[in-house]
Formats: structure tokens, sequence, C-alpha cells
């Protein structure tokens, strides 16, 4: 029972960073009907960013956390204006086409530079052992911090300018436009904050696992797990849909080889699709 | 007069036709010069990078030392050693496609293998198909030798030896062990866990986890958990280097309360040691160490060829690095031996060797089903330690070759 448990509270922790990376994803599809097939790429640099804080600028580990917001935030804008803006309101392979060719850019700039051999970050935080489990230092640290970052993007959407405006573009961009909100400005903005989501996340992963350039595709793919789970365009319901996947790699782990835990989680992705097309936390939406 | 001239005229003719001779005497080699070039790749990206390259600065060195002593020397010729090498990115697909163009394009005379079993089995698949020589470093499985090769020669023991010596010296320590076995889902561990398993059988053993893991595991969190909730006293697996340590790391980080805990590969790389506290205590099984005392048939002991290394490339040779060279060496001793370095007098002169080099034993299975196979070479158990601060690799097993103690 306390093996069970032990796992679950792991898995919380990893979920929140899995729900973390899925909010950029999910707020992007959101706003603008675009499936960001460059999230896994953008994650990875997010990764890189850490490394060359830590060991490049010799700054402690966590500070590479603002600095990966930022920065992820103008990559976003400057990306939205680059390789989104024409296809919005086309058909949605374009937009697939678009952030594909965007992800294949990334990972080859990436590989040119810093090549597909694993990369490592030694952080050390004491951790918290409980019978004889121990929750590293590092999981509670990226978990807290996902959870005040998710809070931080609500406190944004809800109670800013901004943030409202970009809840009403999500809405009804028409209706948006009508309003007076400059709905451009606005969809760079929301990617900008989507890629910079995926950026940060890519920060916390790194701080726990090494990684390499192809690393990304891996957290991609949970993020669309996570993304169905947690009820497209909803970021609250990503971050719940990221406990929620945590939960279950956590309770399945002590009963079955590791091996079998992506069976389930991507079987789990099929059975939601067909029972909740819209996700299991769908917001109704005008 | 007259005559007197001429007798000058021929006497300086002579001694201009002397001088002529003498120099293009003094020119002309002693050997005729040719190039044998040698094909391999080297992971030199993805995740294999940290063991492919110190197979390849073993090659190298070898290379480097037989060019500056003038080549291999065969048949009333001297061949400079040119290498054809190609980054195999990690990737299987990468070495077949990479294997044929070094046989078909760079013409290369003799193939070095790539580094990992995985990437071996599928390079000689294509050395095979063209029946080219392959010196196989850096793959211990066994499987390509019983599929009816003739052109295979593994430098390295076979897979099932690896963890042979861990298992007797932990019940040595602990003759009821709890074990957890988790290795990477490979064909090299998969083949030393088929070992294992038959061994603890053998040996009354408990082996109270038996779980693989995908190589591109990152997370070993939940492995870990299991492997806590099951009270083990021990942790015998992992894979290669990127795999092993970070599961070395994470024991630590979480605390797993193991005696002993063994791992493949990934602790004998000197880069280990960047684990600090997470490495002491940690046990590999070796295919060489720098300690070895072997007396060497020809080429350097184990003691200068560690010199050797160490000052070209600033850092301690692991076993790949000794595993390449002595690639590079057998290779060499076969064509000298062969006196030519046509392929059927090279295998020829392989299948007959029985030698020893820093490396150690080498001697090749010649039954056609189990074709170059290593039945010469023997293993070691080394251990990291802490000796005055400072983090060493020591010799643990067996005890005729041990420098320290077992630490447990």
């Amino acid at each position: 029972m306390i093996a069970i448990l032990a796992s679950v509270v792991d898995g919380v922790l990893i979920g929140a960073v899995y729900g973390l990376a899925a909010m950029g994803l999910t707020l992007i599809w959101g706003v603008m009907n675009v499936i960001n097939l460059a999230h896994g790429a953008i994650t990875v640099f997010g990764m890189f960013g850490l490394y060359f804080v830590a060991t490049a600028l010799g700054l402690p580990a966590y500070s590479a956390v603002p600095i990966a917001i930022l920065c992820g935030f103008v990559v976003g804008v400057a990306l939205y204006w680059i390789a989104v803006h024409r296809i919005i309101g086309q058909p949605e392979l374009m937009s697939l086409l678009a952030t594909f060719a965007v992800n294949m850019v990334l990972i080859g700039v990436g590989t040119a530079l810093w090549t597909t051999s694993p990369f490592n970050v030694p952080v050390t935080l004491p951790g918290v052992t409980w019978e004889g489990y121990t929750f590293t230092g590092t999981h509670i640290m990226a978990a807290v911090l996902a959870g005040v970052i998710a809070g931080l993007l609500y406190l944004f959407l809800h109670h800013t300018r901004t943030g409202k405006a970009i809840r009403a573009v999500a809405s009804n961009r028409e209706a948006a436009d009508l309003a007076g909100i400059p709905t451009r400005q606005i969809l760079s903005m929301a990617f900008g904050l989507g890629v910079a989501l995926a950026c940060v996340s890519g920060t916390l992963i790194a701080t726990m696992f090494p990684f390499t350039m192809l690393s990304g595709e891996a957290y991609q793919l949970k993020s669309f797990v996570v993304t169905v789970l947690g009820g497209l365009g909803n970021p609250a319901g990503a971050l719940l849909g990221g406990v929620a996947l945590g939960l279950i790699e956590g309770i399945a782990t002590p009963f079955m080889p590791v091996s079998w835990i992506p069976i389930i989680e991507f079987g789990l992705f099929v059975l939601c699709l067909m029972a909740f097309p819209r996700g299991i936390f769908a917001l109704s939406r005008a | 007069m007259r005559s007197t001239a001429a007798h000058m005229s021929l006497l300086l003719g002579g001694l201009l036709a002397l001088a002529v001779a003498a120099t293009m005497a003094g020119a002309a080699p002693a050997l005729a010069q040719e190039t044998l070039t040698i094909g391999f790749t080297a992971s030199q990206t993805g995740k294999l990078n940290n063991d492919s390259t110190a197979q390849m600065r073993g090659f190298a060195l070898w290379r480097d030392e037989v060019n500056a002593a003038g080549g291999i020397k065969a048949g009333g010729k001297q061949y400079k050693v040119n290498f054809a090498t190609y980054d195999d990115e990690s990737q299987n697909t990468r070495v077949q496609q990479l294997y044929t163009r070094i046989i078909v394009q760079d013409k290369a005379q003799f193939l070095f293998s790539p580094y990992s079993s995985g990437l071996v089995a599928t390079a000689a698949i294509v050395s095979e198909q063209y029946g080219k020589i392959m010196l196989t470093t850096g793959g211990a499985e066994e499987k390509p030798y019983r599929l009816g090769n003739k052109y295979l020669f593994q430098i390295y023991s076979p897979a099932d030896q690896y963890l042979a010596g861990a298992l007797l010296a932990l019940k040595e320590k602990n003759p009821q062990p709890k074990i957890a076995f988790v290795y990477e889902d490979d064909p090299f561990s998969k083949a030393v866990a088929q070992a294992v398993r038959a061994q603890a059988k053998k040996d009354g053993m408990n082996l109270s986890l038996d779980e693989s893991y995908a190589g591109s595991t990152t997370d070993f969190g939940p492995i870990i958990n299991k492997v806590v909730a099951d009270k083990a006293d021990a942790l015998l697996g992992g894979g290669h280097y990127a795999d092993g340590a970070t599961l070395a790391r994470q024991l630590h980080d979480q605390k797993a309360g193991l005696k002993w805990v063994t791992l493949l590969v990934a602790p004998d790389s000197p880069n280990f040691a960047t684990l600090g506290d997470a490495a002491v205590g940690i046990s590999v099984p070796s295919q060489w160490e720098p300690q070895v005392s072997y007396k060497p048939d020809f080429g350097p002991t184990a003691a200068e060829f560690t010199k050797r290394f160490s000052d070209q490339y600033k850092i301690g040779p692991s076993y790949h690095a000794a595993g390449g060279y002595a690639a590079g060496m057998i290779l060499q001793h076969a064509i000298e031996q062969a006196g030519s370095v046509e392929p059927a007098k090279v295998a020829d002169a392989l299948n007959k060797m029985d030698v020893t080099t820093m490396f150690g034993r080498t001697k090749f299975a010649t039954d056609p089903k189990e074709h170059g196979l290593q039945i010469g070479h023997e293993m070691v158990l080394a251990q990291w330690q802490k000796k005055n601060g400072v983090l060493v690799k020591e010799v643990i097993w067996p005890k005729a070759a041990k420098t320290a103690d077992i630490l447990y």
C-alpha cells in the first residue's frame, strides 16, 4: 500500500510538469485553432536554456525559469509572425504543415549546433523521505513551480485586460474584432505565451532528467494525451489532465512492467477520444 | 697530354656515375609503400556517443603509432593505415547505409565494427554479404557469431560472461541476496540477462525483480520505487552509458538503500566519476582495466598503453578504448603473420591466432556454428571507491587480479 502511495505521489509530481507542458499546446489550440507541432522542439530549447544558464553562465539553475519564460515569449511572437500568421483561418492541414516545418527547422538547427548526444545538468535539492521512499527535491520544486506558473497564467487570463482580450478572441474572434480588440496582436501574444509555457516546462524537465535534441518527441506525445484529457483549449483542464496522467502512471507502475505504461497511456488516449471527443474537463464554448 | 685528359674524363665520369648511383640507392625505399583502408562507423552523436568515442580513440591511437613506425609490413610491402569512417548517429539504419558505402565506394579492405551489440549485428550482415573481414569490438552479444559467418572476429568476451563475476563476488558477501535485475531493452543487455537468470538459478539466488526498460528512459523513479518496495539488497543491470549514468544518479538521489549495485558499461567510463558520491560503490564488469598485468606477446603493456592514451587524449582509457586499440593490433599481427592483405590469408591467420596482448588473451572459435566468438579473453569486475577523498576504480574480482577489497 505504501509503495502504491509513493508511486502515486511521484506520479502527481511529474504530472504537474506534464500539465504545464500541455498548457502551452492547449492555449494555442484554444485561441487560434492551430495544433503546434513544434511544441516538442520548443520544449527541448527550454532544456538547453537551462544547460547554458547553469553551465555556460554559471548561474543558479532555477534562474533559468524566468529567462525561459521571457525568451520563449519573444521567440513565440516571432514564430507567429514568420510561420503562423498567414495560415490563421486556413484549413487545419495548413497549420499542421506550417508548425511541422518549424519543428523540422528547429530540430535541424539544434542538431547542427549541439548534436544528438545526451546533456545533463546536475541539480541537487534536499528531498523528502517517507517510509523508505524519497521524493527528490527537484521533482518537488518542479511541481511547485508548475503550479505557481499555472496560477499566474490563470490570474493573467482572468484578471488582466490583455488576458481577457485573449479569452475574448478565443471565444469569438469576429466579435472581438468588432469590439475594437486588436486581434492579430492578441493572437501573436497568445502564441508567444503558449511557446513560453512549452519552453519553461522544458527547463523544469531538464532539472530532473538528462536530455538530447530529440527528447521533445516523448513530451509532445504526452502533451497531446494531456490536452485531450483536459479538454482542447482549456489551460486549467490541461494542468488537471497532466496530474491525472501522472496519477495513472503512478497507480499502474507497481502492478506491471514499466514498458507497458506507454500502452496504458495511449490506450487511454483513444478511449477518451471515443467517449469524450472534446476532453474530460472540456468547458462549453460559445 | 691527350691520354691524361681522357683518363681524367673517364675518372670524372665514373665518379659522377658512382655519385648518382649512390644517391639513387639512398633514395630508393626498402619496401614498396601502399595504403590499407580500414572502414568503420562511430557513434559521434546519439546515446552511444560516450562509449563509441573511447573506442574510436583506441583505433586512432593504434593507427597513429603504426603509421609513425612506417606502416604494417607484409609481403615485401609497407601499408600505411587509412580510415574510412562516418557518424552512424547510434542508429541501425545509418550503420546499414554507411557500411555499404564504406565497402562499395570507399573500397575498405578490412572493417572494424561500430560500438554496441545492436549496431554490430547490423554491420555484420553487410560485412558478411560482401565477404569482408570485420573485427568486432564493442559488441558482446553472441548471436551474430552463431549465424554461420566466416569473416567475423570478436575481440570482447561474450555477453554471457559479463555478470558472472558480479554474482560470484556478491555471493561471497551475501550468500542469499535479494537481487533486483533491471536492464535496458536492447540485444546486448538481454543477452546478459539470459545468462544472469541461468546462473542465478544454478546458484540458488533470488531475482526478486526482473524488468527491462526502454533505452530512451530518463525517469527511473517508478523502477526505483519498485526496487525499494522489494527491499532488494542488490541491483544488477543497466545497459549503456546514458541510461546507466542516469540510473546510478537517481538511485543515489532517491536513497534506494542498496548494498550492492553492478551496472553494465557506464561505470567503466572515466566520465562516470563526474557523478561524485553517486558513483561510490558502483561496480562494473570490465573487459579490461589499466591495472591488469598481462605479459604481451607483442605491443605495449597495459601500463604503457595507458600512458600513451592518457598523454594523447588527456583522459584515462576505458575498456572500450583498450578494445579498439587491441582490434588494431590483432589485425596488424594477422596481416604480418599472413604476409599479405589478401582476405583469405588474413582470415586464416586470425583463425589460427592464440596470443596475449595488453588486452589479455585473444583466441577465436573456429567451429562454423560459432565462428569468430571470442573464447580466450577473461573479464574482471571493477568498483568505484574513494581513496583519500578521490574517486578511483579498483579491480575487486577475480581475487587473483584484485587491487582492492570489495566495498559492500
